[in-house]
């Protein structure tokens, strides 16, 4: 198998030369475009930002690890085990938008598209709007995951047994979607008309929010803890396996009853994905510091870069979808230029 | 996912500390974080503000306790532990050991099923031991009337006796009997105010397949004339049968418990066993019985291999490997330990003797 292989491997284009290297030096756990540069955040205390030239300047957000971040392209809102909620915005400014009164560590954050912040600790999600009041919800048991809908003022909890979904504005009782097991990460699909968990057993689960119809999505080998969206919601690509495994979600049905697309098998395991903005085609990081641009539709690739000392931690598109910006677990990392 | 094979040595040390309301584990916890002895730990507590020391890798857990997708009611683990083991692993390099604090009332087999079952977890962390905190005064009471007490000492590796200056001699020698019909292969620490060499509870490495070995009851080892009765475990010759550690042979009178829920029992074999048997025999045991069983290892010989295998066991969760060769001059027998609450001992004496190779 190895001898057949190896020849087939070379034979796949590169872009191998377009790859800039950027030394983090610390543990990266996550990666953003923040106007045009790349912020590279990381496992402790700091975020690097890495601007197309290679300039590089680190700006301290938390006195210790960061459990949680997420960006919505002009900030980036941190969570920490400091119990602060920071925000870092495009001129690289950070701010401490909350300190947890018990200083109970911020496990998960998210940002509304106009605004709105939802962060949690513990059992305690919170929200606080524009106007600057916190409203807070206790979920059943820790939350594992917080993303708003994209449209209205919706935010998904995942927890133990099913999501609940809050309409922080208003006083009716959250709904609750169930299942049986533990829900860590939570996506609305872009058109809101899906809902998908990433669960403690590796498995994926969905439900059409019209009828709370339920789609299981089996047969990883690890828990998935990278997805990521392709054409406009068309698709959602996954890690967890040996391949980039991508559902189908153009139907009304979403992937039910539909066998998900299995692309670029290597003898490695998928860490990160990150679907082009625009594009056919996603990024996808391996647990050998291998990375592949891979077309959704056919499954053809290139290599952006091969092996490597740690797993590919985050992957990340620029906006406009002319830079990735990659990094190991290690804190190696670069950007590549399409 | 790229460190499962990782040496034990480079994943984080947890220290699970348990036992029932007021026997000590605070104190015990505090005596570990004051301790001058250079290293640094990560604690996982279930309420904060009980710890009077300062640390800012003091955690705060919920406790709750999740049910796995399998069908299987004993498969917990702890949600929370899973959540803060992640968070906690960001810092690696700032701590040197964890310590999971449990509640008085709760099951020990969750926290260490989480070391079974979850991937990321076992890359980072290894479960070193459970150790259990019981009240000399108010054990004997608790046994009787609380199951999560008697469930601490059955699933313990290491027994911390606290408040020994609160009983008599013959108060003292009845507790450690009712423990010992229940836990025979513990280590026991007779404490006043949790006075115990951190040695004696931590890097214990009691999960460590390697280290698992020690399977001879804990006090036919201990160097204590109160304790020296003859037991016939491990005299070899005899047949296999009736060799429990239920013996009834005893020299000083000492009482002898045979707690009626909650046993210990172990079995014995010169003759290699077939291990086309052994190893179905031992998962439906465990698929069947594993809700009964709370604890179980084993070294085995097995006929025509020449490697020495070992395994542990949770509930029905196990893990087990070719450990290394038989070195020469060692004798090739195999031992196996079930702890468990009403044990089906003649329906696992018979599978076991099956299981000898023909």
């Amino acid at each position: 198998m190895t001898v057949s292989n190896a020849p087939q491997q070379n034979s796949i284009a590169s872009v191998g030369e377009r790859v800039r290297p950027v030394a983090i030096g610390t543990p990266v756990a996550a990666v953003y475009f923040i106007g045009d540069r790349a912020a590279f955040v990381g496992d402790e205390e700091t975020i690097t930002l890495v601007s197309s030239d290679g300039e590089k300047v680190v700006v301290t957000v938390h006195g210790g690890a960061i459990l949680s971040s997420v960006s919505d392209g002009r900030r980036i809102v941190t969570g920490g085990d400091d119990g602060k909620v920071v925000a870092l915005d495009i001129k690289g400014e950070s701010s401490v938008l909350v300190t947890d009164a018990k200083r109970r560590w911020i496990d998960n954050v998210a940002v509304h598209p106009d605004g709105t912040l939802a962060w949690s600790a513990g059992k305690t999600a919170f929200v606080r709007g524009l106007k600057g009041e916190d409203k807070s919800l206790e979920a059943p048991s820790s939350v594992g995951g917080l993303a708003f809908a994209p449209k209205g003022l919706r935010l998904a909890l995942a927890h133990y047994n099913g999501v609940s979904l809050w309409f922080p504005n208003m006083t009716a009782k959250p709904e609750r979607l169930e299942w049986a097991g533990s829900h860590l990460g939570v996506a609305f699909s872009p058109d809101s008309r899906f809902l998908i968990t990433t669960m403690h057993e590796p498995a994926l689960h969905g439900w059409r929010l019209a009828d709370a119809q339920h789609m299981q999505m089996t047969g990883y080998p690890s828990r998935v803890k990278s997805m990521s969206w392709g054409m406009g919601g068309k698709f959602l690509a996954t890690s967890g396996a040996d391949r980039v495994v991508v559902w189908p979600f153009a139907s009304k049905d979403g992937p039910m009853d539909k066998e998900p697309a299995m692309l670029a098998q290597l003898e490695a395991r998928v860490t990160a994905v990150a679907c082009h903005p625009t594009q056919d085609f996603l990024a996808a990081g391996y647990d050998n510091g291998t990375i592949l641009m891979v077309r959704l539709t056919n499954g053809a690739k290139v290599v952006v870069r091969r092996d490597g000392a740690a797993p590919v931690a985050a992957l990340a598109w620029n906006a406009k979808g002319s830079m990735l910006a990659f990094a190991l677990q290690n804190g190696d990392a670069g950007l590549v230029d399409l | 996912m790229s460190d499962v094979n990782a040496p034990a040595s480079t994943k984080i040390p947890v220290t699970v500390l348990t036992g029932y309301l007021g026997a000590g584990k605070t104190t015990l916890l505090n005596r570990i974080l004051s301790e001058n002895h250079g290293k640094k730990y990560a604690v996982i507590v279930n309420e904060f503000g009980e710890v009077g020391i300062d640390n800012d890798l003091i955690i705060g857990a919920d406790e709750e306790v999740f049910e796995m997708n399998n069908g299987c009611v004993c498969c917990t683990v702890r949600g929370d532990l899973v959540r803060i083991l992640e968070g906690l692993m960001k810092r690696k390099g700032k701590f040197d050991a964890i310590i999971v604090e449990t509640t008085g009332l709760a099951d020990p087999a969750p926290v260490a099923q989480t070391f079974f079952v979850d991937e990321d977890v076992q890359n980072n962390a290894r479960l070193d031991a459970v150790v259990t905190v019981a009240d000399a005064k108010w054990l004997s009471e608790r046994l009787k009337d609380a199951p999560e007490a008697k469930n601490q000492i059955a699933f313990a590796d290491v027994i911390v006796l606290n408040k020994t200056d609160l009983v008599s001699k013959p108060e003292l020698a009845e507790v450690e009997a009712r423990i010992r019909g229940i836990n025979p292969y513990a280590k026991l620490h007779r404490t006043e105010r949790c006075q115990v060499a951190l040695s004696d509870v931590l890097e214990r490495g009691a999960f460590d397949l390697d280290r698992i070995l020690e399977l001879e009851p804990d006090f036919l080892k201990e160097d204590d004339h109160d304790h020296h009765h003859d037991h016939d475990d491990h005299d070899h010759d005899h047949d296999h049968h009736g060799h429990d550690d239920h013996g009834h042979d005893h020299d000083h009178g000492l009482k002898h418990y045979h707690d009626e829920e909650m046993q210990s029992l172990s079995l014995h074999s010169d003759k290699p066993l077939d291990q086309d048997k052994f190893m179905p025999w031992l998962q439906e045991l465990l698929a069947a019985e594993g809700q009964k069983i709370l604890r179980s290892k084993g070294i085995m010989a097995f006929s025509g291999d020449d490697d020495r295998y070992v395994f542990q066991g949770v509930h029905m969760m196990l893990e087990g490997s070719r450990q290394r060769e038989w070195k020469p001059d060692e004798k090739r027998e195999s031992r196996l330990v079930f702890i468990g609450r009403e044990l089906p001992e003649a329906l696992i004496r018979d599978g076991f003797q099956n299981c000898i190779a023909a």
